[in-house]
């Protein structure tokens, strides 16, 4: 029996009398990667500044290397190391600079720190940069440099809080690499908090927690097994798009737990209590394939949650694509100085399509989106938005367009009403229109109106957001990043909305760095270094790499226009 | 030792952010010279080139040199009118400050020893007009003195007895004299505490103290390595300011220059210190500079003894003055440069100023207690 690195018994915290951990009782082993999933608001965050000795507990018991962490936190602040969600980089001191004063405060000693530095500068790409100022490095980067700084030594335990929130799939992987590369050379203790189950499956322990309780524990093999027989993948007969099926599938919460489009088909979860006469109803062939963890997760959540998945009336009077552009882009170029952020870009997208634009951290997808936007010049080339000509006419491509911005740029004070009157107002809606819109916009997105928007949680601040951006009614809905940093249950929720806004004629343009949310477009484009390099439906794009996962397929296509650029 | 390793590597942090800082240099190193140079010539309370406006009713040889006396003067530029509708025309459209009507029935009156000079001041700023006041009468009395000696009629005189003997007052460069050691408090205040109000807020909105509160690192660590780069910075500022009272403004230094200087970084400790205990406490860059403005360098501007007298205001606002670390120090420098060692009086002020200090750095090291609930 290994040593224990963590036991909390009975443990419970609470803000404002709104239990976050709830007599929650955990062990962790000693030399082991530990995963606690869960989706928003589970209390993951709270269960690390506990461990971490950041926040005291009301009751129970928690011990941490054996330390009592309530008694003694300075203590175990001196053994661990932990990285927040946002790491604290300091933005102003270099890379170096950085790494040297986590060093010194760690008290690592002149003669180990240059191996230590050594290998976490080649482990994290990042020795070419050490001159560099922490604050322009790109989002990736600045994640894996957060990683190294709490990685100048090794602790005792490694708190990893959602260290893959808003980093691209090759950032991700690499920071994955370092991990699991310790764990195995320096048989570190590591306990990391994730949103994305491919990440949990490397782990030798699983917790699921919900509502800061551990729903269940084990290793991902274990917990796998519980959605065994219950998971199927269905095709749909076409012309039907994988993503109808899914939205057909997901409707009906009496019979399936969870469905997602994957590969032009659709993986779905049934209920173990379905009716099978209903299923046969729904769809006409399933085959069975192996179960996942992601399946358990869903399952375990949504038998938790006695509410419903809110289901959206498919629009019935579908206005679908009829094959004109909305979107026109020829040749778009951006530079910045001497850099250029967008390479000579040209692309068109129908109405009612769902379009991707994926991308690595600092690929230009920002730059592209806020041209399309018109909150940006281009420096040259053809845009056309809306049948309006951005170069003259950016009012009146405005008013047709819809943005949700990835950081919640509502007004954190003002009630859920107040910011949809507010919004609208500065859309032009007034009088009677504007109060109708806003009484749909609540019942719709299932929004009360009284709450304080800043204080929602991510999922219900995201909804809030769409619900703004969608008030005047706009041929065209922007969103980036959308999906950062929300749960599973939140994000098939999003997506349903999405689906049906489409089906009514909305054409959405989205960036994201979950793969298999590409698989919702109807087209994507994938783009690095400010140039397009795949632009096509998601199985022609995978197709293209010869991979079969969308994650993989991103990798390849990315890792291969590298190479090509640096051989040229 | 780790503690001190620690410390070293804190403050080298600190020293780099702070020199990285533009915004911050600026208001830790220029600001305190455009203050020196601003407050000693700009904010003298003397009064000159005072337009007014000379309404003359009655132009005898005698009225001619009564006003010679406002002609003649540095402080006043005359603007010549001939009727009193036309100079009160000009007080409204701000273009006199004054007015200085010589009446019709002057010379009889004068002769009489009535004479009566009429003078109307713009109101709207009392330590003005009271300084206009003052200038006036004792130009005019000096021009009727001339009269008097010339005429060796002693009737010329007893006319304006009123108007006698404020010229003294006038000595030019008084105020700069008293305004130049309280510039120096000012300036501490303000770069003590408004570079360290932002400092701890910094790094809560930035996320920097959740990773920092998980080392070794200690509170008083990181108190003490933020108030390090700014002493130094503020010791430069002390040095600008005793180098420009002593060699611009002429200012004597009448007691020890050691004992001024130990005084000034021991109230710039105090502000230091008030200013990272704003910061700790509000965990807000913009809601910390406004506090430390307003509790701090607004307090010491008008409640410490530096525009106005102590002694003259009520209770109340004598009680929260003395309240202020500012009003201590602003009483101790200007013993020191005026009148020289008081002993007595350094130990009092000082070991209020250290009791301060203490007090702040143990209130700010526990604004850093580590824990985020």
């Amino acid at each position: 029996m290994t040593a224990l690195t963590v036991s909390a018994e009975g443990l419970s915290k609470s803000f404002a009398g709104l239990a976050a951990i709830d007599n929650l009782t955990l062990t962790v082993r000693q030399g082991e990667l530990t995963a606690l999933v869960g989706p928003d608001g589970a209390g993951k965050t709270t269960l690390m500044r506990l461990f971490a000795g950041l926040l005291r507990p009301d009751a129970g018991s928690l011990h941490v290397l054996g330390v009592d962490v309530a008694r003694d936190p300075q203590q175990v602040q001196d053994r661990i190391s932990y990285m927040p969600q946002r790491f604290g980089l300091y933005e102003d001191l270099s890379v170096q600079e950085n790494l040297d004063l986590y060093a010194d405060l760690h008290g690592v000693p002149m003669a180990q720190r240059r191996d230590r530095f050594a290998r976490m500068l080649a482990m994290t790409d990042l020795a070419r940069f050490t001159d560099r100022p922490a604050g322009k490095l790109s989002g990736g980067m600045k994640q894996k440099l957060g990683l190294a700084c709490t990685l100048v030594r090794s602790p005792d335990l490694l708190l990893l809080d959602e260290p893959s929130v808003g980093v691209d799939p090759l950032s991700r992987r690499d920071l994955w690499q370092i991990v699991l590369q310790l764990v195995k050379d320096d048989g570190l203790s590591v306990i990391v908090s994730t949103a994305y189950m491919d990440e949990a499956e490397r782990c030798a322990q699983v917790h699921v927690l919900h509502r800061g309780r551990i729903l269940a524990s084990g290793p991902p093999d274990t917990l796998r097994d519980r959605a065994g027989g219950l998971t199927f993948v269905a095709t749909p007969l076409p012309p039907m798009p994988a993503r109808a099926l899914q939205a057909r599938l997901i409707d009906a919460p009496d019979c399936i737990i969870d469905a997602v489009p994957q590969g032009g088909n659709v993986r779905f979860i049934r209920r173990p209590d379905a009716d099978a006469a209903r299923l046969a109803d729904l769809i006409a062939s399933a085959t069975p394939r192996p179960a996942e963890l992601e399946d358990t997760f869903m399952m375990l959540l949504r038998l938790q949650d006695d509410t419903p998945p809110t289901t959206i009336a498919m629009q019935t009077t579908a206005m679908a694509s009829d094959g004109q552009p909305v979107i026109v882009v020829r040749d778009l170029v951006r530079r910045f100085g001497d850099f250029t952020a967008v390479a000579s870009t040209s692309f068109q997208v129908a109405r009612g399509e769902i379009f991707g634009l994926l991308g690595p951290n600092g690929a230009g997808k920002t730059t592209t989106f806020r041209m399309l936007c018109g909150l940006l010049p281009a420096t040259s080339g053809h845009l056309e938005v809306a049948g309006r000509n951005l170069r003259t006419a950016r009012a009146q491509a405005r008013q047709r367009i819809g943005y949700v911005a990835q950081k919640f740029a509502l007004y954190g004070n003002l009630t859920v009403r107040e910011n949809l009157a507010f919004f609208g107002g500065a859309y032009g809606l007034s009088g009677k229109l504007l109060r109708t819109r806003i009484t749909d916009a609540i019942s719709e997105f299932d929004l009360d109106p009284t709450a304080v928007s800043g204080l929602l949680p991510a999922g219900y601040k995201q909804r809030l957001a769409m619900a703004v951006g969608l008030l005047h009614h706009p041929e065209i809905l922007f969103l980036d990043e959308p999906t950062s940093g929300i749960d599973p249950l939140a994000r098939r929720a999003f997506w349903r909305r999405i689906t049906a806004l489409a089906q009514g004629g909305t054409t959405i343009i989205v960036t994201t760095h979950f793969m298999e949310e590409a698989e919702y477009c109807d087209r994507i484009a994938i783009q690095d270094a400010g140039r397009m390099l795949a632009i096509g439906t998601p199985r022609e794009v995978r197709d293209l790499s010869g991979a079969d996962d969308m994650n993989s397929a991103f990798i390849a296509i990315v890792e291969t226009a590298r190479a090509g650029r640096n051989a040229a | 030792m780790n503690a001190r390793a620690r410390l070293i590597a804190l403050t080298r942090k600190e020293t780099r952010q702070m020199l990285r800082d533009r915004s911050n240099l600026i208001v830790g190193l220029v600001l305190p010279v455009v203050l020196i140079l601003l407050f000693g010539f700009g904010l003298s309370f003397d009064v000159t080139d005072v337009r007014i406006a000379v309404v003359i009713e009655d132009s005898s040889a005698a009225t001619m040199t009564a006003v010679a006396g406002i002609a003649g003067s540095d402080y006043f530029s005359p603007i010549w009118t001939h009727s009193m509708p036309e100079a009160e025309a000009l007080i409204r459209a701000g273009r006199a400050d004054a007015i200085l009507r010589v009446p019709a029935e002057f010379t009889r009156d004068l002769l009489q020893g009535e004479g009566q000079l009429q003078l109307i001041l713009n109101g709207v700023d009392s330590n003005t007009a009271q300084a206009i006041e003052t200038y006036a009468s004792g130009a005019i009395s000096t021009a009727l003195q001339h009269i008097s000696d010339r005429q060796g009629d002693p009737a010329a005189t007893s006319a304006s007895v009123t108007l006698v003997s404020r010229i003294w007052f006038n000595e030019a460069n008084d105020s700069t004299w008293f305004l130049v050691p309280g510039l120096i408090v000012l300036v501490m205040t303000l770069i003590g505490a408004f570079l360290t109000s932002l400092l701890i807020a910094r790094e809560w909105e930035r996320g920097t103290l959740e990773s920092l509160f998980v080392t070794p690192a200690r509170p008083i660590e990181m108190v003490l390595s933020k108030l390090a780069p700014y002493l130094v910075i503020g010791a430069i500022d002390l040095v600008f300011c005793l180098l420009a009272a002593r060699f611009v403004f002429d200012v004597p230094i009448r007691g020890s220059l050691w004992i001024i200087i130990l005084s000034s970084l021991l109230y710039l400790l105090v502000s230091l210190a008030l200013g990272l205990v704003i910061s700790g406490v509000t965990r807000n860059q913009f809601a910390a500079s406004q506090m430390a403005l307003l509790t701090s360098f607004m307090p010491a501007l008008m409640l410490s003894g530096f525009v106005f007298d102590l002694r003259n205001v009520p209770v109340v606002v004598q009680v929260i003055s003395n309240l202020l670390p500012a009003t201590h120090f602003m009483g101790l420098i200007k013993t020191l440069f005026m009148a020289g060692d008081d002993w007595p009086q350094i130990l009092r002020a000082n070991a209020t100023l250290a009791a301060y200090a203490l007090v702040l750095i143990a209130i700010a090291r526990r604004t850093l207690t580590k824990t985020l609930d």
